[in-house]
């Protein structure tokens, strides 16, 4: 197992389209979620909405290995994993606000944003939950016969589910096509991760399996998309599964509303010195991308946004009819009733 | 002497009363230490009891609920917290298989005392995993007691009973009626387990419910008296053990029945009501027993489909009429 701490001292061997491309997605999904904590904070969303401001390199760094046919599962924390995903924004903005244009027609909310066309397998709101979906995905592409690969999201929390154990040993020996990537911002709602578990790090686990493990600097996207893309190409490749490991913050409460005073002074000052956008920021300037350029794009972001959050408070509610269909794809109408 | 809390500060007086009184009696669950748990109901517990009997968990349900089963069978009181009754799915081998079944099994030799307690319930727009009604799925395990409070009086004194009970129980909180504040008398008190509670007298027809549609069901009466239907209103407060005795009193009074829950009607607790009713007081009802519940369906996340989902006011008092229009008294 080899366990490597990246930083951002990544060689350049990218294009400048590539570079721009990982700024743009980062930025989106930023802008997505201070959009929709405002609408929180003005009374415009309710229910538990999870942003995943801080970790956008995770969601984009491992999302930009993945080819389009491949899949992925998310959490409750998944705007981010969607919408790097390719998953568009003014859809998943119209499922926050529970709309009849959303994802899933307003049925399912923040924590289950689904497009099965995009190969997302489902946000989750059941921790933990993802992790043996994501290898029943991994058995279906072996069953198959495809190269498809799943690229499982969770958090450090989810790591310490019966689930994770019981999944990855499954996978490591029918050696599954399975990326699992722990999102470690050191937090389980208010409990640090490190006060219910013995290991300073959480790949070390992969150890236990016999598959590879490595912990990188999740708040670094291109240290990301490289360990992810190793990970992608050695399951592609028929070799099983890996556990990566990315160390990340979490900026905000646990959910909108959550005030989160639990969280110690120095992990808010250090998640927003070591913040992803910030530190990628700096990277483009030194690799040839230039402040206007990445001034446009901010400015694109914030249209498609603003876009996205019109398309979502215009659209309609979805009609009570819709209150009993899609419980069973047949027999639907007698079974709702009785 | 009464002092006005809420739901949530009730109970946490409770579990605070128990936990100064038996020292075995311990607190287990995620986010119970520091945050108090995300309705505050382990608020300051960790600081005065300390780390050993405020069990803060990883998020392994599987793993703690098992544990607290295993602890309870060496005499410790275990008061396990389910962040929302909904996670029960990922735990249920612990309850299901061992803690309902330990003592029959056993032949008597095991002594489960353990609390499981879990907010429930819709409303809040917390979508298909965070919105459900478990009680019926509790209630159908032979072995488990399940209570409901509605008050905040009654949740104090309940949770109170639960621990002090020496079988498992599920002890069921609505979400939305943690924050509604309430007089509650001053001092210790208790109120056992099995005993319902009439929340509002009244002689044409006795609406049977718990936990939040009881409120539902309160102010469905206040509506109903407008139509000069006096309707009473019976809180069943604990499933198991129910109070057959307290329902049977109040249909020989009133004759016509409407069971009120929130949770999925099919297969639903109310069902069960009706059924006992229906097989023992079949010669006093004037009129069918009527069940006004949630649709066979997934909670909703949208707001308008989240409301059509539950009982509301009005679908009680359609209900009440509806019964009473066939009712063979007033023909
Ligand atoms: C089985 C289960 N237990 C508890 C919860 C409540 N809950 C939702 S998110 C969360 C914390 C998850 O922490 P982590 O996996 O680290 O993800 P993060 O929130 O940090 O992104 C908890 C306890 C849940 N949704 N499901
Ligand atoms: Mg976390």
């Amino acid at each position: 197992m080899v366990n490597v701490k990246s930083n951002m001292e990544i060689e350049n061997k990218y294009s400048k389209e590539f570079l721009v491309k990982l700024y743009e997605e980062m930025v989106r999904i930023r802008t997505f979620e201070t959009k929709a904590g405002e609408c929180f904070n003005k009374g415009m969303l309710a229910g538990n909405i999870h942003l995943c401001i801080g970790q956008e390199a995770t969601a984009v760094g491992a999302n930009y290995a993945l080819e389009k046919t491949d899949f992925i599962t998310s959490t409750h924390r998944g705007h981010g994993h969607c919408i790097g995903k390719g998953a568009k924004t003014d859809k998943t903005m119209a499922e926050l606000f529970g709309k009849a244009t959303g994802y899933c027609g307003g049925k399912g909310g923040s924590m289950h944003i689904v497009d099965v066309n995009l190969g997302i397998l489902g946000a989750n709101g059941i921790v933990g939950a993802g992790i043996p979906i994501a290898t029943g995905s991994g058995l279906a592409s072996k069953i198959k016969g495809t190269d498809e690969v799943t690229l499982c999201f969770f958090g450090d929390s989810g790591a310490n589910t019966g689930a994770f154990h019981e999944s990855i040993n499954m996978a490591a020996t029918w050696k599954l096509p399975v990326i699992y990537l722990i999102e470690n911002n050191g937090l389980g709602v208010s409990v640090d991760i490190k006060s219910v578990t013995n290991t300073p790090n959480l790949s070390v686990r992969a150890v236990a399996y016999d598959i590879p493990g490595k912990t990188v600097d999740g708040n670094n996207v291109l240290a990301v998309y490289e360990a992810v893309k190793e990970a992608v190409d050695y399951a592609r490749a028929g070799n099983g599964p890996s556990i990566i490991e990315c160390e990340t913050f979490r900026h905000e409460g646990h959910y909108c509303g959550d005030p989160s005073s639990y969280r110690p002074k120095e992990y808010i000052e250090e998640a927003y010195q070591k913040d992803a956008i910030k530190r990628f920021k700096e990277y483009l300037l030194e690799n040839d991308v230039t402040e206007a350029e990445m001034v446009e794009i901010d400015e694109a972001m914030k249209k498609e946004i603003e876009e996205a959050y019109e398309f979502a408070v215009n659209s309609p509610y979805p009609d009570l009819s819709e209150l009993t269909t899609d419980v069973y794809s047949q027999d639907n109408e007698r079974s709702v009733v009785r | 002497m009464s002092k006005k809390v809420s739901v949530s500060a009730a109970i946490r007086e409770g579990m605070h009363e128990e936990m100064v009184r038996d020292e075995n009696v311990i607190m287990v669950g995620e986010d119970l230490g520091k945050m108090g748990s995300p309705f505050a109901l382990t608020l300051g517990f960790l600081d005065e009891f300390g780390p050993e009997r405020v069990v803060e968990t990883p998020i392994s349900e599987l793993g703690f609920t098992g544990m607290a089963v295993g602890a309870a069978m060496r005499g410790i009181r275990p008061v396990v917290e389910l962040m929302y009754n909904d996670f029960i799915s990922v735990s249920l081998d612990p309850v299901m298989n061992q803690a309902a079944k330990l003592r029959y099994m056993t032949g008597g030799q095991m002594t489960i005392p353990m609390v499981i307690r879990a907010p429930m319930g819709a409303g809040r727009r917390n979508a298909g995993q965070h919105s459900q009604c478990l009680e019926a799925l509790f209630a159908h395990i032979p072995g488990l007691k399940v209570v409901c409070p509605s008050t905040a009086e009654d949740a104090k004194g309940l949770i109170k009973a639960s621990i002090r009970d020496n079988d498992p129980v599920i002890f069921l909180e609505h979400k939305l009626l943690y924050a509604k504040k309430e007089q509650i008398p001053e001092g210790e008190y208790i109120i056992p387990l099995g005993e319902a509670d009439v929340k509002r007298e009244g002689k044409d027809v006795t609406i049977i419910t718990w936990s939040r549609q009881v409120y539902f069901a309160l102010d469905a009466a206040k509506e109903l008296e407008k139509s000069g239907i006096d309707a009473e209103v019976l809180d069943l407060r604990t499933l198991v053990p129910l109070d057959w005795e307290a329902i049977k009193k109040s249909v020989l009074k009133t004759h016509n029945v409407v069971i009120v829950e929130e949770g999925v009607k099919r297969g639903g607790f109310g069902g069960e009501i009706s059924a006992q009713i229906m097989e023992e007081l079949f010669d006093e009802l004037d009129s069918p027993v009527e069940r006004v519940a949630g649709l066979n369906i997934v909670s909703p996340f949208s707001p308008p489909l989240e409301d059509a989902n539950f009982p509301q006011v009005d679908d009680i008092v359609g209900a009440v009429k509806k019964v009473l229009n066939k009712s063979v008294s007033l023909v």
